[in-house]
């Protein structure tokens, strides 16, 4: 089976659970008990905390660490509401992850105003058009930075720029979930006060993310309770978790680079061939001015993108037709029919991302046995493409 | 929280545990603190009569930065005059034992004590002269 | 026999090796995201999903559909309690839960109280149990939630839950319980018990930390409102990528508990005994802090007059236990629990608690109880308050001053 689904999830990488597996057992400590056992955890947890700092270059200080990614965004978006007593404005994207746009939904429920910025045809957001939505009363603007469904990453430091000009105050929060590991992320070169990520996209363990913070910010506290991470996310550390997070932040400051260099050629082959070989294909977002490495979001007419992944994994490939969401609902995904795509070539939409283990010769295998499964659903439904 | 070396060793070999006369005109005595606050420190001094401090004993209830912080002001006091003694400020024992901010209220209670142990034995000499 | 001996599992507990063994295969070869409809990586864990949660489910005589995952104890604790209060509001805006309960949930209830909700907070008798005439009578017409804990953090006391249950059923109010500590260490059934909502955490009963549930009554209908959104995991009621390893880790802890529960439980107060007796003949001016009947077998508390409790933890480095809750003691403050057993602010701060379990030997035991002892003698010589004692003054008619 080739696994070609990074983005819903990694695989854990070997070394991260190496570096776990001594919490699990004599490592095993509460970070808030006095005594050596809870010492020696608060150990692990501190140092985990300056190698996820470390990697986006902020202060360790500023992480908060939480339970994943959806925790995170809940968390700087209640937060943020909560401190302004869910009053105002919200501003945010019409591409954004379920776990913003529901709560974007709920605070609406609470009486707070919600604007919505759409994207161009290529995904991306224009600077103007986001600075166009805030109002003065507009106490956050959240963005996500790389999209999980195409990969196109948004112009985050324009936007802040833009925004700021005119609203200097205004608190901006932006998913990083896809993008921090896959590409390198410094908090302070994106303008932003907060930041969502999550360990398991990137080679790290489930059930662990971060929300990194500006230093200057203050938000409510959402879960509470035991007042762990400084008052701010409370409940007992999930420590072989965090120290897992660690452990990939730090080899990743090794080896980003390389990996990006590595997975570029690939992607930029696998389109290639695609396009080559499947005439009508198109990707999304291919245009972007930025698209994550890993990413291929494929489109075609007279496809239905549930067939060929239920093909796919037949033939001992793992790819999605679209995000991995908690439902199992299947009903085209809002992304690219934000970015002006008619329905029905939406609903062909497959997403193939690669990861830190992918290599090339998975790629051509999977090329090889994606044609293979096109053609022949062509055939089967007597169409041969648009030729 | 991690305790520095020098609270651990005066926490694990106390200096000048005990108790002295408190009736003993030449001996003053500090208490201070308060058991519902977690901490209790007794400070003796005996002084010579060259108003020298001959003799410092202490005996404490609180945790092991109280501990070290009257164990050392002890070692610190003997030899001195009571002057001297005065001068001693709740900072120095705190760099010295490196305490940590939670802690430093013990370095205040030993300087406290400090201050009642003299001003006791100031009393009492009043008293008999 | 191993030093630093561990003596603290009501803060977190080692993993049992059977629990870990049995995620290990979840980290890296079966990695994939239970909510990938597409593929087999999918597939195979939604599977290990769901066999945790049967597992889950009968520990506490639950149907599985009544289980939703969360990161924890402190997670199920905000979200029964603030999704019953906003789901409930327009019912009432009442919440009745006890002085002694985790923060978890006393924080939440501080946090609704800003928002309007009226929270009654009652007292426990000196023995730590709740007076149940005291809570029929809290209830009023407005009260829409009851929230009280299994077994107490810092005491091991068990509230008596099926009578509470009982008592709420009739009053037609919604009964929820913190059941961090009880769940594993003692019987709990949401029918029997007729509890609404448990929230319970893999981490205390030999299980990763991480992860944990809320369960959620479904005859009749316990409705909640959302508090971790996206993605509609958890049939819409908790958001976010299940960490399979940690889930099938929680599954085995519940599935290992229930089988052994009453044969460790026997073996842990046999321990438990032991500690006391060895202490109590050995030392004078000791207390034990809460019921002694109505206990986890793995929880002493104890009070070891005229000496500090940060003092004595020093004292007995190789043995790690707690003055007061692990999630407070970094602060000053004496023990909010004991206080609400009309414990003195003296006596608490002298509290320790030994919290035994699965790993704990005699042996451990025995060594415990002479360092103990040789650690208070040696700090009683030191003490000022037990010199006072010794020569006859009572400590607490002195006047102290306010430091």
């Amino acid at each position: 089976m080739i696994y070609l689904d990074h983005n819903a999830t990694s695989p854990l990488r070997p070394q991260v659970l190496e570096a776990m597996l001594p919490f699990f057992t004599e490592g095993f400590g509460n970070p808030s008990s006095v005594h050596g056992s809870g010492r020696r955890a608060r150990q692990g947890l501190d140092e985990a905390r300056r190698r996820v700092a470390a990697l986006l270059e902020v202060h360790e200080s500023q992480i908060v660490f939480t339970s994943g990614g959806t925790e995170s965004n809940n968390m700087a978006i209640f937060g943020q509401a909560a401190r302004h007593k869910f009053r105002g404005h919200l501003v945010t994207s019409t591409v954004e992850h379920p776990a913003v746009l529901q709560v974007y939904e709920r605070l609406q429920h609470y009486g707070m105003g919600v604007t919505l910025v759409g994207v161009d045809h290529n995904g991306c957001l224009h600077p103007e058009e986001v600075r166009a939505a805030l109002q003065p009363d507009t106490v956050l603007l959240s963005l996500i930075h790389a999209n999980n469904e195409t990969g196109v990453i948004q112009p985050l430091a324009a936007i802040s720029e833009a925004c700021r000009a005119d609203y200097p105050n205004l608190v901006i929060h932006t998913d990083a979930v896809q993008s921090v590991g896959k590409i390198a992320v410094r908090f302070a070169e994106l303008g932003v006060d907060m930041l969502s990520l999550s360990a398991h996209k990137w080679g790290g363990p489930k059930g662990v993310g971060a929300l990194v913070m500006d230093k200057h910010l203050a938000i409510d506290p959402w879960l509470l309770g035991g007042g762990q991470e400084r008052g701010r996310r409370s409940g007992t550390e999930n420590l072989p978790g965090i120290v897992g997070c660690g452990m990939v932040a730090a080899s990743l400051q090794q080896t980003l680079t390389a990996e990006m260099e590595r997975l570029q050629p690939l992607q930029r082959y696998l389109e290639q061939r695609l396009r080559e070989a499947l005439p009508g294909s198109h990707i999304l977002g291919q245009q972007a001015a930025a698209r994550l490495p890993n990413t291929t979001a494929w489109v075609m007419d007279g496809i239905q993108g549930e067939t060929v992944v239920i093909n796919l994994d037949l033939s001992g490939f793992a790819v999605s037709s679209g995000s991995a969401c908690g439902s199992g609902r299947s009903h085209p995904s809002h992304v690219p029919t934000a970015m002006g795509i008619p329905a029905e070539l939406a609903a062909s939409m497959v997403r193939i991302s690669l990861g830190w283990n992918t290599t090339q010769e998975e790629v051509e295998r999977f090329v090889t046995a994606f044609i293979q499964v096109i053609k022949r659903l062509q055939q089967l439904s007597g169409s041969s493409g648009n030729g | 929280m991690a305790y520095n070396e020098k609270v651990l060793d005066h926490y694990e070999n106390p200096r000048n545990v005990g108790s002295l006369d408190k009736d003993d005109p030449s001996v003053g005595t500090g208490m201070v603190g308060a058991p519902a606050c977690g901490d209790v420190m007794k400070l003796q001094i005996r002084v010579d009569d060259t108003g020298v401090i001959a003799d410092a004993k202490f005996k404490t209830f609180g945790c092991g930065s109280a501990i070290a912080s009257s164990s050392l002001v002890t070692e610190w006091l003997k030899g001195k005059s009571l002057d001297e003694a005065l001068s001693i400020k709740n900072q120095q024992i705190a760099d010295e034992l490196a305490l940590p901010p939670v802690k430093i209220h013990c370095s205040v209670l030993a300087e406290d004590a400090i201050k009642t142990a003299v001003s006791d034995y100031r009393k009492k000499q009043q008293g008999v002269g | 026999m191993k030093l630093p001996i561990y003596m603290d599992y009501q803060a977190t507990t080692p993993m049992d090796p059977r629990v870990l063994e049995e995620m290990l295969p979840w980290f890296v070869e079966k990695f994939g995201n239970p909510a990938s409809r597409s593929h087999a990586f999918g597939w195979e864990a939604d599977q290990a999903v769901e066999r945790a949660r049967e597992q889950v489910a009968e520990l506490l005589g639950a149907d599985p559909r009544e289980i939703v995952f969360t990161s924890g104890a402190t997670e199920s604790d905000n979200l029964a309690i603030q999704g019953v209060a906003r789901f409930y509001q327009d019912k009432g805006r009442h919440i009745i839960t006890l002085v002694t309960e985790h923060k978890a949930v006393l924080d939440t209830c501080r946090h609704l109280e800003a928002e309007g909700f009226q929270v009654t907070y009652l007292p426990v008798q000196r023995n730590g149990l709740l007076d149940l005439e005291l809570l029929a009578a809290a209830i009023t017409d407005q009260t829409i939630l009851v929230s009280v804990m299994a077994a107490n953090n810092e005491t091991g006391v068990i509230q008596p839950l099926a009578a509470i249950g009982q008592i709420c059923r009739q009053k037609k109010v919604l009964f929820h319980c913190d059941a961090a500590q009880g769940v594993g260490k003692m019987v709990l059934n949401v029918d029997a018990m007729q509890i609404d909502l448990l929230s319970l955490s893999a981490h205390k009963i030999y299980g990763p930390k991480g992860i944990g549930a809320l369960y959620v009554r479904r005859r009749p209908r316990v409705r909640l409102k959302p508090f971790m959104h996206g993605g509609g995991h958890e049939r819409g009621m908790r958001s976010g990528t299940l960490a399979t390893p940690l889930l099938v880790g929680l599954g085995k802890a519940c599935a290992l508990s229930g089988a052994e529960m009453q044969e460790e439980n026997r073996r842990v107060l046999e321990l438990r005994n032991r500690l006391q007796q060895g202490i109590f003949s050995q030392l004078t001016h000791v207390v034990v802090n809460g019921d002694l009947e109505h206990r986890l077998a793995g929880n002493l508390n104890i009070s070891f007059d005229y000496v500090e409790g940060e003092s004595m933890m020093m004292a007995i480095k190789d043995v790690a236990v707690s003055s007061g809750s692990a999630c407070t003691s970094a602060s000053l403050e004496p023990s909010y629990v004991l206080r609400a057993l009309g414990v003195s602010e003296e006596q608490a701060h002298t509290s320790i608690r030994f919290g035994l379990g699965r790993f704990t030997t005699a042996e451990e035991v025995d060594f415990v109880i002479q360092t103990v002892v040789h650690a208070v003698n040696r700090l009683r010589e030191m003490s000022p308050l037990w010199e006072m004692a010794q020569a006859g003054i009572d400590v607490n008619s002195v006047q102290w001053g306010t430091h």
